[in-house]
């Protein structure tokens, strides 16, 4: 019983912090799987998101504030592919990133601007935000809603891709990018679609992940960033049950090594699964092989 | 002969005129602060332009291996005496001998080369993205492994180093960023560049023509990254500390986008940029940080953090219209600066001839 | 006897469930000029590839002045894919990257031309000759490999005057119009210094006249660096020209092989590809 107590809040943790980095993987997953490139600004957006609801939150009631986070962190993403990725589709690939690497540099220094660089407090949510015990565990509620949320969310988008017309447009766009386009697949819209549900998702994650993690500063989002595109990576890119997967599994693994104490360690895990499967089975646990035509 | 010379009298002008500013100029002058980490920014760009421009290998692990030069070069460098109060928490550290400053510098190198090679050994070989993020973990991972307290004896755990020798005069940067500049320079028209440059143009048509590609990637990576070492090394002698928490990767993403400007594929557009890039941002644009009045009128926008805005707004300019850079492929040369205006002067004059 | 300079032996190239490379088994012997033609998709740049390096085939193996330098059989996934023949013919395995294969002497040019596009007409001649300078990177750099340096640009330089490009050395190869970047692709291959010249399709896009001049060129540089030579081609009147034999393929299989006379008559090539000629 004392282990449980012990133990359990990190492993707690890390299945609510997975199902966060698993909403933020998913909109990786789902951009690379199309454009083949990695939104390097994908955190940052889930980072002004955060910023979104300190602000909104102190001159508006919740009711209102948490639907305009959610639909003003959609604008932002299909915004940024907007103006940032779509003028550079036909340049070669490194341009692309590179333009990536240049928002979120962007969206950093805008936040580090507008807040002055000092960390902002989360505004507390009711319900969620509220203590609770589980197995003589305290923890918040947030940490049991977080999973259950992310499955319903990750079903439903499954549900979205094999079942609608929608889907199978993006489907085709993510197997043949010209032929798509030359079936008549209006390939901006599929485009846009895809930004669009990433950076919703990336909304709700930020909901949730701030309620825990109050504090937000301007590089809050690189991190959780990063160990989402982990994720996506480790999942197969492409696959969103995939991400899911590898987005629980670096939650809880880092939280567990928190745990062991080796604390310094716990993000630098999340690296060397990337290499390892980089070096082991690049296509990840769930996506497929590609071979050049020469 | 001829080319030669025509590349040393220049350099022979300009370090007399650094002289003779370091004479009259005080100390303190914003200018140095500009000459000096424009130099070191020089090479870091460089070095990533011979591996990211010239060699077309996307790795984002610059942070990492500056860390590693810098802290190689701390930790060789700081006199025995200084050793216990720097290493106060560890016992006065398990390194209880002291380089020379050259040595130490070029050790710095090689320990990054080192390491380098055995990174790329397994990961040189993955895709263009799937190699950005690679690098960039292990980057983080050096960066982990740097703060660790268990390694304290050797880095001093996430306490800074300090004591070890630095330099005063604005030549020493130059002097050295130039030299390993001009080794690159050397490389990159050899054959080898040569090579490079064809993996970068088309990998698949450089193999079928003898490239090792395998070789030739190791080769681009180990020599970038013994610069880089090098370069970090005089970051650490510029800033006088040296700590693992900066180097993360905003910092390779600021000398990428640097790159970026200067153009991919261009020394002297690297260097261009780089002293561009350090004059504005640590001086000429200060005023873009500071809440200024005119009378009672605040005027909107300058406030601190607004010159890294502008900044990015300008990077994504040139990153969105202006691919190539300031320079693109090209080098800047003073025959291609008599050329131009040589052909701007024929225009006018055909100009003139035509309104007659 | 006419010495063996290149030998297929049962080449199968597999991708997923698709064959596109069937049993093939061909011969090219020194000095000959041996063409592989049949209709597109029909395998033959799938065997090219094989033969360079560039695909590690499914089955079979290919053996170049005696010996084997591509060997496999189906392995792994492979084993319950594999729908050739001759599963257990070549238990041996022998991988060698497209790199290697060039250093021994088999250079190509490309169906697509993949010239080096940033780089000058020179520079991508040069690059062929990487591999053959005695040099390591610090001689390079330190330009202690003068005596090399030079002996190359000369010989590049030649290979360049030989293609009517010497005058074009130094503009970015994709500035050449298409024929001048074929030839340039030719002379890049040449200096390699290759003893089997792989071309595929060398006269794609070009018209009657200048087809005819590529026909004379392959002949003279066969003769004058002692090459032999296996190409890939659609244009009928080239390869019926110059060709000592030739092989056809079609869906992956070989379906004839014979000299120029005998391949115009045969009736399933006939169907197959080349068709009858209009009545006048």
């Amino acid at each position: 019983m004392e282990f449980i107590k012990t133990h359990l809040p990190y492993v707690l943790a890390g299945i609510s912090v997975g199902g966060q980095y698993a909403l933020i993987s998913i909109g990786y997953t789902m951009v690379y799987g199309i454009l083949r490139l990695i939104n390097f600004a994908h955190g940052d957006i889930f980072m002004v998101a955060g910023f979104m609801m300190v602000y909104l939150s102190a001159s508006l009631p919740l009711y209102l504030s948490i639907p305009l986070v959610i639909l003003g962190t959609v604008l932002l993403g299909f915004l940024v592919e907007r103006v940032a990725y779509r003028p550079l589709r036909q340049a070669p690939r490194m341009s692309i990133m590179i333009s990536a690497i240049g928002v979120s540099y962007l969206l950093q220094n805008c936040a580090w601007y507008i807040t002055g660089g000092l960390a902002k407090q989360y505004p507390a949510i009711p319900w969620i935000s509220e203590s609770i015990t589980v197995f003589s565990a305290t923890t918040k509620i947030v940490t049991i809603i977080t999973p259950i949320l992310t499955f319903l969310l990750v079903i439903a988008l499954v549900l979205l891709i094999k079942h609608t017309k929608f889907g199978m447009a993006m489907r085709a766009v993510s197997k043949d990018f010209e032929t798509s386009q030359l079936m008549g697949v209006k390939i901006n819209s599929v485009i846009g679609l895809t930004f669009i549900i990433g950076s919703f998702l990336a909304a709700i994650g930020s909901l949730l992940y701030f309620s825990n993690y109050t504090s937000v500063t301007p590089t809050s989002g690189s991190m959780p960033g990063l160990k989402a595109f982990v994720a996506a990576v480790f999942g197969g890119i492409g696959s969103i049950p995939g991400a899911m997967l590898g987005a629980f599994l670096i939650g809880i693994c880092e939280n567990i090594i928190k745990d062991l104490g080796w604390t310094t360690f716990s993000d630098a895990f999340t690296f060397a699964l990337l290499i390892i499967i980089l070096l082991v089975k690049p296509t990840g646990l769930f996506g497929e092989k590609l071979i050049d035509k020469v | 002969m001829k080319k030669a010379l025509m590349t040393l009298i220049p350099i022979a002008l300009l370090y007399i005129l650094l002289f003779v500013l370091e004479q009259i100029l005080p100390a303190s002058s914003m200018l140095f602060v500009v000459l000096k980490k424009g130099a070191i920014y020089s090479l870091l760009a460089v070095s990533m332009n011979l591996l990211n421009g010239f060699t077309g290998l996307f790795s984002l692990g610059h942070a990492g291996f500056m860390l590693i030069g810098a802290y190689t070069y701390a930790i060789l460098t700081i006199p025995l005496e200084a050793r216990p109060s720097v290493y106060q928490y560890f016992d006065g550290g398990i390194i209880q001998f002291t380089l020379p400053v050259f040595v130490a510098i070029i050790a710095s190198g090689i320990v990054t080369a080192v390491l380098a090679y055995l990174i790329g050994l397994p990961i040189l070989r993955l895709k263009s993205d799937y190699l950005a993020i690679a690098t960039l973990g292990f980057a983080e991972i050096i960066r982990a492994i740097f703060q660790w307290d268990k390694l304290g004896p050797v880095t001093n755990g996430s306490n800074l180093l300090r004591s070890f020798p630095i330099f005063k005069s604005v030549l020493f940067p130059f002097t050295v960023a130039g030299l390993c500049i001009t080794l690159i320079v050397l490389l990159i028209n050899s054959s080898y560049g040569r090579a490079f440059k064809a993996i970068r143009d088309d990998e698949i048509a450089a193999e079928a023509m003898g490239v090792n590609l395998a070789k030739h990637k190791q080769l681009a990576f180990t020599i970038s990254s013994f610069f880089v070492g090098i370069g970090g090394a005089l970051l650490a002698m510029y800033q006088t500390t040296v700590q693992a928490a900066p180097f993360r990767a905003s910092m390779t993403y600021e000398i990428l986008l640097i790159v970026v400007i200067g153009g991919m594929g261009s020394i002297s557009g690297s260097c261009l940029s780089s002293f561009l890039f350090i004059a504005c941002s640590e001086w000429w644009l200060r005023f873009l940080d500071r809440v200024t009045f005119i009378g009672s009128f605040k005027v909107p926008l300058l406030a601190s953090g607004f010159r890294k805005v502008v900044f990015s707004v300008v990077i994504m300019i040139i990153v969105l219209f202006y691919r190539q850079g300031i320079m693109g492929t090209k080098e800047f040369s003073l025959d291609a600066l008599y050329k131009f205006f040589e052909k701007r002067s024929i225009k006018k004059h055909k100009g003139e001839d035509l309104a007659e | 006897m006419t010495e063996n300079i290149l030998r297929i032996e049962n080449l199968t190239m597999q991708f997923g469930g698709v064959i596109a490379v069937n049993n093939l088994s061909l011969e090219v012997n020194k000095g000959e000029i041996v063409a592989l033609i049949g209709p597109n998709g029909a395998g033959k740049t799938t065997a090219f590839n094989c033969v360079t390096g560039i695909y590690e085939p499914t089955n079979g193996c290919i053996y170049f002045c005696g010996k084997a330098i591509v060997c496999n059989h189906p392995r792994g996934k492979m084993k319950k894919l594999y729908v050739g023949e001759n599963k257990g013919a070549y238990p041996k395995v022998i991988r060698n990257s497209p790199d290697k294969i060039t250093k021994m002497g088999i250079a190509r040019t490309f169906q697509n031309i993949r010239l080096f596009k940033n780089l000058t007409v020179f520079e991508n001649v040069l690059i062929a000759k990487h591999m053959r300078m005695k040099q390591n990177v610090f001689t390079a750099t330190f330009r202690l490999n003068y005596h090399e340096e030079k002996r190359v640009r000369q010989e590049c330089l030649s290979l360049l005057e030989e293609q009517n490009l010497l005058h074009l050395k130094d503009e970015p190869a994709s500035s050449l119009p298409y024929g001048l970047q074929r030839r340039l692709e030719i002379a890049r291959a040449l200096a390699t210094e290759p003893k089997l010249l792989l071309l595929d399709e060398p006269a794609a896009g070009m018209n009657p006249q200048e087809t005819q001049e590529l026909a004379k060129f392959i002949v003279q540089i066969k003769d004058k660096y002692d090459l032999t030579i296996f190409l890939i081609e659609h244009h009928m009147d080239l390869v019926m020209r110059i060709s000592d034999r030739i092989y056809v393929l079609d869906f992956g299989k070989l379906i004839a092989h014979g000299i120029p006379k005998e391949i115009q008559q045969n009736q399933r090539v006939i169907d197959a590809y080349l068709g009858v000629a209009e009545d006048a």
